[in-house]
């Protein structure tokens, strides 16, 4: 199936010479959700703002749903809903009146009643006579949401959607995210909460120093670069290894109470069975076990210290 | 999903933000210039005006009008344009309209549209209010409506222009603070060219603002300064010359996107 976002060889070099992306290929899938992670810095807002027309590309091209950013951009800009990073708000205009103003500016007629369900989706409605600042910090990011739904774009972007949103007003979004997902709407966005990602998106890709350094589905991502870790509660706590065991990796933790084995999930050999004999032939007992996988955080943690390395 | 060539509903969004944001100072937006205008009256049209001379067979009082009249919509279209473009890229609210899927010329229809609609709104509450000091005549009517507007909208677009340039409010005060308002003082808003020495006369034609001001004041009382063909070409080839910086503005985007 053709990308819904098309983005070939981009890079953005900014005036005072700072190179914040290198030669990036990306193509995101419609109606996925891909999650766009990187340090601080890494260039993730910048590839956002490009594909959104804020800021120029210093080469390469993009494309949504099939129009080039650059010389069809009014196709390509009327698809597009963005929620950018900053709380840029015009304090003294009314809730209503600026989700209005957004769909009108993006070339729609007005539509009252899809104004409405937007506010209402974002639970805003009560709120939409107040003047913007009159509303909270959590407040004005949803109000930023509505403004970039007001249109009913097909591609919505999302820099740091959860950015100073409290836990149940996170999930909240989290759930609003899955329901436009649902309705067919492809949503990039960016985090630097992990477990959002690994909660929200089906593909995830990291970002470092301007250039992407890893691309793919999540639980592939997971699978390929996961580690699991093996716990054994130990029957009787051990005060220091026992050398016959020293051929693997272990760790002893909880004062001695459990042993911790740390494998490669996806090696032909892991090692498990070999430690679980040679245990039972030394007659060291335990009373349970657990693996762990690694979580995306500390995928994305050595993703870009190998990144740092190379 | 078609999308139409012309994004009006777009146009009509940046108009009508800009109107609603002169609404929530209509104090300061209308009430301050009809009181600036009385006093203008009070001062050059009463106390000093009758002492004066006619001016080419028109009291003093009703001479200055036009002049009044220019200065004002000089000044606030300057005001409303840069600030209305300014602000947006001050507070960052830009990005959405940046984002949108508008043309620069739609964007520049909206913010100056507004704006020069604003400064001739004014332009006529300070004809009214001279209305009630002096008696007055407008011979042609439509000639000074097609000068008023037109001079709005130039006035607008160099505003534009200047919000764009801008980086902070002191620079965007400081041209119409600094060469507008005394080019229009210099420029027979308040008295006629004939009445300079020379050769002061002849430096004053120099001044651009006074083909502007000699050709509205002709479209009140038929006498100019200079022929009004010579006004006209002055006012479309200001608002030509502004065209032409936009257009170069956008092409570059220069000051707007990094
Ligand atoms: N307008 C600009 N002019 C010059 N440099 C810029 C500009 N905007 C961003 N940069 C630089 O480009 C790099 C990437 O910035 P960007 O905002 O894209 O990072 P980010 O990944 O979104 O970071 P964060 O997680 O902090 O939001 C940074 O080094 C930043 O300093
Ligand atoms: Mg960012």
């Amino acid at each position: 199936m053709e990308p819904v976002i098309a983005i070939r060889g981009l890079s953005k070099r900014y005036a005072g010479g700072h190179q914040a992306l290198s030669d990036v290929d990306l193509d995101i899938a419609r109606g996925e959700i891909f999650a766009l992670l990187g340090p601080n810095g890494a260039g993730k807002t910048t590839l956002i703002s490009i594909v959104c027309g804020i800021v120029t590309p210093t080469t390469g091209t993009v494309s949504a749903d099939g129009f080039d950013i650059g010389r069809q951009y009014r196709q390509a800009r009327s698809r597009i809903g963005l929620v950018p990073q900053e709380l840029h708000t015009d304090s003294f205009e009314t809730v209503w009146a600026t989700v209005t103003f957004s769909r009108g500016l993006f070339g729609c007629p007005p539509d009252p009643a899809h104004v409405e369900k937007v506010l209402k989706d974002l639970s805003l409605w009560e709120k939409r006579k107040a003047r913007i600042m009159e509303l909270s910090g959590g407040m004005k990011r949803r109000v930023m949401i509505a403004k970039a739904l007001s249109h009913e774009p097909e591609i919505l972007f999302l820099d740091e959607p959860t950015a100073g949103v409290d836990v149940e007003l996170r999930r909240d979004m989290w759930a609003l995210v899955r329901r436009l997902r649902d309705s067919g709407v492809t949503i990039i966005l960016t985090t630097h909460y992990i477990e959002e990602a690994e909660e929200m998106a089906d593909r995830v890709g990291v970002i470092s120093k301007g250039r992407l350094i890893v691309v793919d589905e999540k639980t592939a991502l997971m699978k390929k670069l996961g580690r699991k870790t093996l716990t054994l509660n130990l029957a009787e706590p051990m005060r220091a290894l026992p050398a016959a065991l020293s051929d693997w990796a272990l760790t002893l933790k909880a004062d001695g109470n459990e042993l911790e084995y740390e494998f490669d999930a996806n090696a032909e050999r892991t090692g498990v069975p070999s430690l679980l004999r040679r245990m039972s032939d030394e007659g060291i007992a335990f009373k349970d076990l657990h693996t762990r996988q690694s979580s995306l955080e500390d995928i994305f943690v050595s993703l870009v210290h190998s990144g740092e390395g190379a | 999903m078609s999308v139409p060539a012309f994004n009006r509903f777009g146009v009509w969004a940046i108009y009508r933000f800009e109107m609603a944001r002169a609404l929530r100072t209509l104090w300061q937006s209308v009430v301050t210039p009809v009181i600036t205008t009385s006093l203008y009256f009070v001062v050059f049209g009463g106390a000093i005006g009758s002492r004066m001379h006619d001016v080419g067979g028109v009291p003093y009082g009703a001479f200055i009008v036009p002049g009044l009249i220019m200065l004002s919509l000089f000044t606030q279209s300057l005001f409303n344009a840069s600030f209305g473009i300014f602000f947006p890229k001050f507070t960052g609210t830009i990005y959405e309209v940046l984002s949108a899927p508008v043309s620069p010329f739609e964007i520049v229809m909206g913010y100056v549209g507004a704006a020069a609609t604003k400064s001739v709104i004014l332009g006529l509450i300070i004809l009214a209010t001279a209305a009630l000091f002096v008696p007055m005549t407008i011979l042609h009517p439509l000639w000074m409506a097609a000068f008023l507007v037109l001079i709005a909208l130039a006035f607008s677009l160099f505003g534009f222009i200047i919000g764009i340039w801008g980086k902070n409010f002191e620079q965007i005060q400081f041209i119409p603070m600094l060469i507008v308002t005394p080019l229009t003082f210099l420029g027979g808003a308040f008295y006629s060219t004939d009445m300079l020495p020379q050769p002061w006369r002849t430096v004053t034609l120099f001044n651009p603002v006074v083909y502007l001001v000699s050709g509205f004041r002709w479209s009140f009382y038929g006498k100019g300064d200079v022929a009004v063909g010579v006004s006209l070409a002055a006012t479309v080839g200001f608002l030509a010359l502004c065209l032409v910086a936009i257009a170069w503005i956008f092409r570059t985007g220069y000051r707007l996107k990094t």
